[in-house]
């Protein structure tokens, strides 16, 4: 995978390193919190790997229950991940987007349902099977 | 060496990111309006329709050939642009942001097989985010938008040229003999910065080719059509004449984009960055007697550098065709106030003219209070201000007074949805 850390050094200048400020230095005890100074927790920072290639979708439909994906949920779709067996991605089926476990196992592909009642999408003779993204997060808001 | 990187039919590409059902469709994107064309996929160009069409003159082609029309969706092409800039500036250490899908990379001190790492950050942009890109490598900025020419045009039309140079193609590494045959292939009025005018008279002076156009007698050259011709021609001789942020010709968008020369995290500073780029940009506006209707604005973090990242752009909309300095800067202001966001060390940031219209067809369609033409002196004034009483003294006041976005004023029919900056406008996937 290309990696875009430059193969040229970069110049880091004073501006660019910053601590955070933990008030002026007293002699005697230091402060006990000191050594805790931490930002708050970042959503985004936690759930977003690649910036440039996350987007969200909204989802319709009951056919990924059983992966804890329900209707109006909002999932986070990462197209920088490589997908692999077992994972949830977003997939290109007839023209529309699908939300479906990915199969690949010795040479055979498919799409699984996380529910019973959904039939297995198999590609047919000559498809192929296009995967849009991997689903790294689903968001559901409940009624406040 | 420079690279020139640009999505292929970038707003009809970034549509079809979101509805992958248009792929290989006749696809048309339609300007302000619903006015004319302004981008077209492959197979919209295969049926023959042309850059600026009016919609009308084409509509029937919905009917007859299946063509499909959207109306331009800017807060979409924004973000996307803002996606492929961040990765396209992964190529080498400083870019130019040319226009809303294309910009200038420089290569210097990059080492190793610069085409193949051209292509594993057009693979990347293709994968990341679904945009088709070209690369066009030159040790100068007409050799390398010449590149980008003939790296689009061997894709797209097989055997228009040699088929290995499709996508990415690089002009800076091969013999004189190839690089002249590839010229001798490529009509002069391809070269960059070649109007039809100039076109014309160079084809009665049997100057027909851009290989013509490089082998002329510069003094002639110089002598009938002024310097600026001469400084193509030199350009395509291999001698740069134009550094990164400068251009020859009027263009359809207008960009003044710039890294930091330390990083910014402050919104005062920022703002007053985007307040010298919106100034900037309307300056070249007026000078080229244009109008825009879209303002975007964008920060990044530095790729190169760890810690939290942050790249985000916004479009903002203006409620009627301006060149007007204060409007342009006031847009650009309350767009970076709404994606700004403390902790971040800023190292780069913009502004983007968007869907830019000549200054003589002003729509008035609603009669507005009436509208000056230049308001460089107030501006100047403004600057004069804000170093006599320090940064941002009157900068943040004039935001103030924002653009609110209008739509009831805007035909836009055919428009999809703002997928990736409204919360309520998000794809749909099935499950």
């Amino acid at each position: 995978m290309y990696s875009a850390i430059p193969t040229h050094p970069v110049p880091i200048d004073d501006a660019s390193i910053s601590l955070p400020m933990l008030g002026l230095i007293r002699a005697g005890f230091p402060s006990p919190a000191a050594d805790f100074a931490q930002e708050r927790i970042d959503l985004i920072k936690q759930l977003i790997v690649h910036p440039q290639a996350t987007f969200l979708m909204r989802v319709r439909g009951d056919s990924m229950r059983e992966e804890g994906i329900f209707d109006n949920d909002v999932v986070i779709v990462d197209r920088a991940l490589r997908p692999v067996h077992g994972h949830i991605v977003i997939a290109v089926v007839d023209g529309e987007f699908t939300c479906k476990v990915l199969y690949q196992m010795r040479g055979r592909i498919k799409l699984r349902a996380g529910n019973p009642t959904y039939p297995d999408i198999v590609p047919r003779e000559g498809q192929t099977l296009e995967v849009w993204g991997v689903v790294t997060t689903a968001i559901k808001t409940f009624k406040t | 060496m420079l690279a020139l990187l640009d999505g292929n039919n970038f707003y009809v590409s970034s549509e079809t990111v979101f509805r992958p059902a248009l792929a290989g469709l006749p696809v048309v994107v339609l300007s302000n309006n619903d006015g004319c064309v302004i981008s077209r996929s492959d197979a919209a160009r295969a049926l023959g329709i042309k850059m600026g069409a009016p919609w009308f003159k084409v509509s029937h082609l919905a009917d007859s050939d299946g063509l499909v029309a959207l109306s331009a969706n800017f807060p979409l092409y924004g973000d996307i642009s803002d996606r492929m800039m961040s990765l396209a500036a992964g190529l080498g250490p400083a870019q130019e942001i040319y226009s809303i899908d294309e910009c200038f990379v420089s290569l210097d001190g990059i080492p190793g097989d610069l085409v193949d790492r051209a292509r594993r950050v057009r693979a990347r942009i293709l994968k990341w985010i679904g945009i088709p890109c070209c690369v066009g490598i030159g040790p100068t900025k007409t050799l390398a938008k010449l590149a980008n020419h003939i790296a689009k045009n061997a894709e797209r039309k097989p055997g228009s040229y040699p088929a290995h140079l499709a996508q990415v193609c690089h002009l800076g590494a091969m013999p004189q003999a190839e690089l002249l045959d590839l010229m001798a292939s490529t009509a002069v009025g391809e070269v960059w910065g070649i109007g039809r005018r100039i076109e014309a008279q160079l084809q009665e002076a049997n100057i027909r080719t851009a290989r013509d156009l490089a082998t002329a007698d510069v003094p002639t050259i110089r002598q009938r059509w002024g310097v600026v011709l001469e400084r193509t021609v030199r350009e395509l001789q291999g001698v740069a004449c134009l550094q990164l942020d400068e251009q020859p010709a009027p263009k359809k968008e207008i960009a003044c984009t710039r890294s930091f020369g330390h990083p910014v995290t402050t919104l005062p500073e920022l703002l007053e960055a985007i307040t010298e780029f919106a100034t900037r940009a309307a300056v070249k506006l007026r000078d080229q007697q244009s109008l825009a209707n879209q303002v975007m604005v964008f920060a990044h973090t530095s790729p190169f550098r760890s810690g939290p990242r942050f790249s985000r752009s916004c479009v903002t909309p203006l409620s009627r065709p301006t060149a007007d300095t204060r409007r342009l800067v006031a847009a650009g202001v309350a767009g970076m106030r709404k994606i700004y966001e403390s902790g971040y060390l800023l190292s780069k940031a913009g502004v983007m003219l968007l869907d830019l219209q000549d200054d003589k067809i002003e729509q008035g369609a609603l009669a507005l209070e009436p509208e000056s033409k230049d308001q460089t002196v107030l501006m100047g004034t403004l600057d004069e201000v804000n170093r006599r009483y320090g940064r941002g003294t009157v900068t943040v006041g004039s935001a103030g007074t924002s653009n609110k976005p209008r739509g009831w004023e805007m035909k836009q029919a055919r428009r999809t949805p703002a997928y990736t900056t409204d919360w309520n406008d998000l794809a749909i996937t099935r499950a």
